[in-house]
């Protein structure tokens, strides 16, 4: 199966975040890593590929730091990237991300691809499911478990509140990944080694162009959202906290 | 034609979803702002019970969106049918809540349709003439209003939580409700989903218990986890996790507090290293009091929190558990 595998570099999960002057962004000059779910998403590709033969082939948006995520994922044994290289492809609503990546595989003609399930800067949930309906695909969101059949696959949906589904689908397919689909891998040295001389492709913002609309969603400002619960923060050294939370517990919640 | 607002009420397996009320709530708060009108419609077969369910609210008409191609549940069958339906009726703005389900088919829908989807959104104000969303990024750190640009109709979906299902006014008499057939032609469909099923008995009922100590990422090792374990027996109350920590596979899933594990309101809540993700927060927030430990001082968690301890929970907890027992003594 050839797996394309739409990755996303974001802020570090506990990086102090601070906004930029005009209030529209964070300031980037923070430590960066995979989005979560992608990481799971390639993972699953790796796994379907050592199963079933085929390529993997990562993609993702953004300026050169992003190209990092992309290496990583050579390392870990995708066979090539991918890389829409620009500041100005961060700013993009979903709906143009799905364009770009449309327009960067056209000819290429591959069995799934993947995404994660969101991505922990935007939050959109909505690259994936879009692209399909770009490239007129069917797709499947929030996916715990793929399994290749004669005619498509087969592939395990959460749902909430603890329940599960199965859905059987043809290929081509879009399929978002929820994290904790498997168990992930780390990259070895020879991996790493290898990963130089594996093929790495640049688009441009230029390139990409014409495939782009103007955003339809504009982002005013960005800021620090207003408390809605007042909370008590207790203060002073490990064993003086402690005392007091118990006190706090026993007198004003009564649970002790 | 007048400005109108579509609420898209969510059900499935032929139930009504509740949290659709919190989108209603939204819904009419907006309506009275703008003076647009509301209206709501109900995707299925043989969803009348529903209609009329939502009828009670203060809405000005209620659709049954109608085809026996519509159960089960597909986001070809959905997108196919709102197509239509939405294409008829042109509303300004359609709302859904921001479910499982309306993540799978609302993208496609908006794209199919040529428009937008402002997804997650936690507020939406009039702005001149246009709309102005609030929604939440970089994982709650974060908030941002959003402007719209394109044609209607507009879509969004509310974050579960960000509007009260109780406030959902009750109309005076039922709203009218009327029954749209729609028509989904043969291979539309290309998904065969079967029949919703759940992993496994529950071992553990977290919805039972009245104290719960939970984890997350800050734990960092599985080994720690035990740390925690007993703070949760000194207070008699049961341990469960963030979803990282269920994945990682340091507790079961069964364990797990979100909108992908349980949803709990226990008397007392104590969140240890948990940053507090959306859809960890969803799963929690209804807790009588809410403790939060964490290193970060700007971590989410301490928007719930009742009571707050900025610091290492390694540092924290082993005198906490040792106080907790001279309480108890």
């Amino acid at each position: 199966m050839k797996i394309l595998v739409c990755m996303k570099q974001v802020p570090q999960k506990d990086a102090p975040l601070k906004l930029n002057e005009s209030g529209t962004w964070i300031r980037e000059d923070v430590s960066y890593e995979v989005n979560e779910p992608d990481a799971y998403a390639l993972e699953e590709a790796l796994r379907q590929k050592e199963k079933h033969g085929g390529e993997v082939v990562v993609i993702t948006a953004g300026p050169a730091r992003a190209q990092q995520v992309l290496r990583e994922a050579l390392a870990k044994g995708a066979d090539r990237a991918i890389h829409l290289e620009d500041a100005g492809f961060v700013g993009l609503d979903a709906f143009n991300t799905a364009r770009a990546f449309a327009a960067a595989i056209k000819d290429q003609p591959f069995d799934l691809i993947f995404t994660g399930l969101q991505s922990d800067d935007y939050g959109f949930a909505q690259t994936g499911v879009i692209l399909a309906e770009l490239l007129g695909w069917p797709h499947a969101t929030i996916i715990m478990q793929i399994e290749k059949k004669d005619s498509g696959i087969r592939v395990k949906r959460e749902l909430e509140a603890g329940f599960f589904q199965y859905v059987d689908m043809p290929i081509p397919a879009v399929l978002t990944i929820q994290s904790g689909i498997n168990k992930l891998r780390y990259a070895t040295l020879i991996g790493i080694k290898q990963a130089k001389n594996k093929p790495m492709k640049k688009v441009t913002l230029a390139e990409a162009q014409s495939a782009l609309a103007p955003n339809l969603q504009q982002i005013r400002r960005l800021y620090i959202p207003e408390k809605t619960k007042k909370t008590e923060l207790l203060q002073g050294g490990a064993a003086e906290v402690a005392k007091k939370l118990v006190e706090k517990l026993r007198d004003e919640a009564r649970v002790i | 034609m007048a400005d109108t607002i579509l609420v898209v009420v969510e059900q499935r397996e032929g139930k009504l979803n509740r949290v659709s009320f919190e989108t209603i709530a939204g819904a009419q708060a907006i309506a009275a702002e703008t003076g647009w009108t509301l209206e709501a419609a109900v995707v299925g077969s043989g969803v009348g019970e529903i209609a009329k369910e939502v009828a009670g609210k203060k809405l000005a008409k209620v659709y049954e969106v109608e085809s026996a191609k519509l159960e089960p549940y597909t986001p070809d069958g959905f997108v196919a049918a709102l197509k239509q339906f939405v294409g008829q009726r042109q509303p300004r703005l359609v709302l859904m809540p921001h479910t499982y389900q309306v993540r799978d088919f609302a993208p496609q829908l908006a794209t199919a349709l040529g428009r937008t989807l402002v997804s997650d959104c936690i507020g939406v104000r009039k702005d001149g003439d246009g709309l102005l969303f609030t929604r939440q990024m970089f994982q709650g750190k974060f908030a941002a209003d959003v402007a719209l640009g394109g044609d209607p109709p507009y879509f969004a979906t509310f974050q579960t939580g960000a509007f009260r299902a109780d406030k959902a006014e009750a109309g005076a008499s039922a709203a009218p409700v009327e029954t749209v057939n729609v028509e989904i032609a043969d291979g539309v469909i290309r998904t065969h989903p079967e029949a919703p099923f759940k992993e496994a008995k529950q071992a553990v009922d977290l919805t039972q218990a009245d104290i719960i100590v939970a984890v997350g990422r800050g734990i960092k090792e599985q080994k720690n986890i035990d740390l925690a374990k007993q703070l949760a027996d000194a207070l008699g109350g049961e341990l469960a996790a963030s979803r990282p920590i269920c994945d990682s596979g340091w507790l079961p899933m069964d364990r797990q507090i979100g909108s992908s594990g349980q949803t709990v309101a226990p008397k007392l809540y104590l969140a240890l290293g948990i940053s507090g993700a959306i859809q960890h927060i969803v799963g929690m927030k209804g807790s009588r009091t809410i403790v939060a430990v964490n290193k970060d001082a700007e971590a989410p968690i301490f928007e719930v929190a009742d009571f707050g301890v900025v610091g290492n929970l390694f540092d924290i907890v082993p005198p906490l558990i040792e106080e907790v027992k001279k309480a108890k003594a």
